[in-house]
């Protein structure tokens, strides 16, 4: 028997048992790499090169894929193909792939292009509201109500994003309470899932304890997601403790791309085949298919011409 | 009945429990998804950088820069830190220098300063040499033992038993390494129970403490808790440590479930020095400092100075040409 013959999926079936906490059976994986992690790289990938991403993270079982933004070029010039890539992407049964929606502009040609989900961002700081998107959380929260009207006329799906969860670039500490109160208004507006971002990656399991205990006190568990950026690495840990809080939805990004704007070369998102990983090893169902899942984040990476954030992916080749 | 104390719960095990009491299952149920946990007031953090770190590297550094990277690492208020290994140089080239480094380093009152003896002639070389602390490396797999120190599991503990014996006469205090705690290169998964086992024997010869090793870094936290509730019935909780690798990068989230289930001493390595031997090029130890900014975040207490352990990760990532594996001094040298 040789450790090196057996696929890292078999050695995890092997190995992984859940330890009888409290864990959720399945979890949902938001794949966020083909909007967040190209948006966040340096180098511009050609319209093809995402839509073969997209096509192979389908492929890999992924249930949710976020595939392009309807932010305005001008501001986000990574994602000026948005109706491009929409038109272009083979979409799989059962599969969703939502697209990020600043306003009712940007709504109104995402439906256009054939979107049948969206995804509004809001921030739970209110510096970081003003210099992200040029207006107070009040403001943006009234912008987004716009769209969620229009979305539940058009029966268009609403996922709701709040930033900043737990510490923000120029406020420092946010107040769970304060993200609470944003959640539960995207909430009630409605979203139908409200994801929680760690936008610095500085929070810490106790932090995040905190975070969830205030949240869910307004908004279902069932209807929360954690997204959790990797900058000092503790991503997988808050991950772990949002799961053992009843949380059953996680975004992170294949290969981990898109690194952090806010420190520069540090890394961002969480790698996908990490979290990944993780899970199946602790007997959780994610339905994703874990070798084909490297494949996508092999393939991006020799396009981007970079190497993969995911330490599984690192590992795996190496052996 | 009030609430079931923590201490009678960890010495039961759930099913036992469960079995001898049907109407707590709900209540148990509970209390395990209860949104605070208990974590201990304080984890006793392990440094092996200079050793276990060192010893995994490509390069090799001078002596001088060995010496220089041990006494930053005392300034930091680091408890442990495993300085050298008093292994033949003919099998660990780059510990040949052991003798010289135990002798100029700066041995701080706070901290100790375990070195490595796999058997009696290192371990003479190493009290002739001042060590004051020593620390002995077994394996949960055959094979591993076979194919690292050539001799199996029982043989291995024939040499140690000798160590420990001598080393108590001399009042010598000895730490016990179980690698492979998780999963084996050669042999694949390892039963909870062997790793239990050898975990015993290493404590009822004489080892204060033992470190569970997650050698190749696959263990994730189910297989980490599953493994440590089988230890923890055969050695109290306040004699163990955790060794995480972070190959996979899973060892943050381990160590989490390790002190989840009452481990507080957690092995680390600066800069997370120390690739791993089994996946050229991909990381071995995980990052003291990544360690640090987990525990500090949650209020536990440490001793040690983060800043200052992130100087002595830039000073020897410099001295070895390398970048660092730590994703919080990464993270701090970037931001503005």
């Amino acid at each position: 028997f040789s450790f090196f013959n057996i696929s890292p999926v078999q050695w995890l079936v092997q190995v992984g048992a859940s330890a009888g906490k409290a864990l959720p059976q399945r979890v949902k994986i938001v794949e966020v790499g083909p909007r967040d992690g190209l948006q966040n790289e340096k180098t511009l990938v050609p319209t093809e090169v995402k839509i073969h991403l997209i096509d192979m993270l389908s492929e890999a079982g992924l249930p949710v894929i976020e595939a392009t933004s309807f932010v305005s070029p001008e501001w986000v010039p990574q994602m000026a193909d948005q109706v491009e890539v929409m038109k272009g992407i083979n979409r799989r049964p059962g599969v969703s792939y939502p697209v990020l929606t600043p306003n009712l502009k940007g709504f109104q040609a995402a439906v256009k292009a054939g979107a049948a989900e969206v995804a509004i961002f809001g921030a739970a700081s209110e510096l970081f509201s003003k210099k992200n998107i040029n207006c107070s959380v009040d403001e943006s929260l009234q912008r987004f109500e716009e769209v969620t009207k229009a979305a539940k006329e058009a029966g268009v799906r609403v996922r709701g994003y709040v930033s900043c969860v737990l510490g923000c670039p120029y406020e420092g500490q946010v107040s769970p309470d304060k993200v609470a109160q944003v959640a539960k208004r995207l909430y009630s507006m409605g979203c139908y899932e409200i994801s929680l971002g760690d936008t610095i990656g500085v929070g810490t399991p106790g932090g995040m304890a905190e975070l969830l205990e205030a949240v869910s006190r307004e908004v279902p568990v069932d209807a929360l997601a954690v997204h959790c950026h990797d900058t000092y690495g503790q991503a997988l840990a808050n991950i772990l403790i949002a799961l053992q809080m009843g949380i059953s939805v996680v975004d992170s990004s294949v290969a981990g791309l898109g690194g952090c704007p806010y420190a520069q070369g540090a890394s961002g998102n969480v790698a996908t085949e990490d979290v990944v990983y993780m899970l199946h090893g602790l007997g959780i169902q994610t339905g994703v298919d874990l070798p084909k899942l490297m494949d996508a984040g092999a393939f991006i990476c020799r396009s981007l011409n970079r190497k993969t954030s995911s330490k599984v992916a690192q590992a795996t080749c190496k052996l | 009945m009030g609430n079931v104390p923590t201490s009678v719960k960890h010495c039961l095990s759930y099913e036992q429990l469960i079995q001898d009491y049907p109407w707590l299952g709900s209540r148990l149920q509970e209390e395990k998804c209860t949104l605070t946990r208990e974590y201990p007031e304080y984890v006793k953090m392990i440094e092996v950088g200079p050793r276990d770190g060192l010893q995994n590297e490509k390069e090799m550094v001078p002596t001088r820069v060995k010496i220089q990277l041990i006494n930053m690492l005392s300034e930091t208020g680091l408890p442990v830190i495993e300085a050298t290994s008093f292994v033949s140089l003919k099998w660990v080239p780059q510990m040949a220098d052991h003798t010289e480094v135990l002798q100029a380093i700066h041995r701080s009152s706070h901290a100790r300063y375990p070195v490595l003896t796999p058997n009696m002639h290192g371990f003479q070389d190493a009290v002739a040499a001042g060590a004051t602390e020593v620390a002995v490396f077994g394996s949960a797999s055959e094979t591993f033992s076979q194919k690292n120190i050539y001799c199996s599991i029982d043989a291995s503990m024939l040499r140690f038993e000798e160590v420990i014996c001598t080393a108590k006469q001399q009042q010598i205090p000895v730490r016990g390494y179980v690698s492979c705690a998780l999963g084996c290169p050669y042999e694949g998964p390892i039963e909870p129970t062997k790793v239990a086992e050898v975990v015993k024997r290493l404590y009822e010869l004489g080892c204060y403490e033992v470190s569970l090793g997650d050698t190749i870094g696959v263990g994730t936290p189910g297989s980490m808790a599953k493994m440590l509730h089988y230890v923890m019935e055969e050695v109290p909780s306040s004699a163990l440590a955790v060794h995480c690798h972070d190959t996979y990068g899973q060892a943050l989230a381990n160590i989490l479930t390790a002190l989840q289930m009452g481990i507080c001493a957690v092995d680390s390595s600066v800069a997370g020095l120390g690739g791993c031997p089994y996946a050229q090029g991909s990381s071995g130890n995980v990052s003291t400092e990544d360690v640090l900014y987990m525990l500090h975040g949650m209020g536990i207490k440490t001793g040690v100075d983060l800043s200052k352990v992130i100087e002595a990760g830039d000073f020897i990532c410099k001295a070895l040409n390398r970048k660092t594996n730590s994703k919080v001094a990464q993270a701090r040298s970037k931001s503005s």
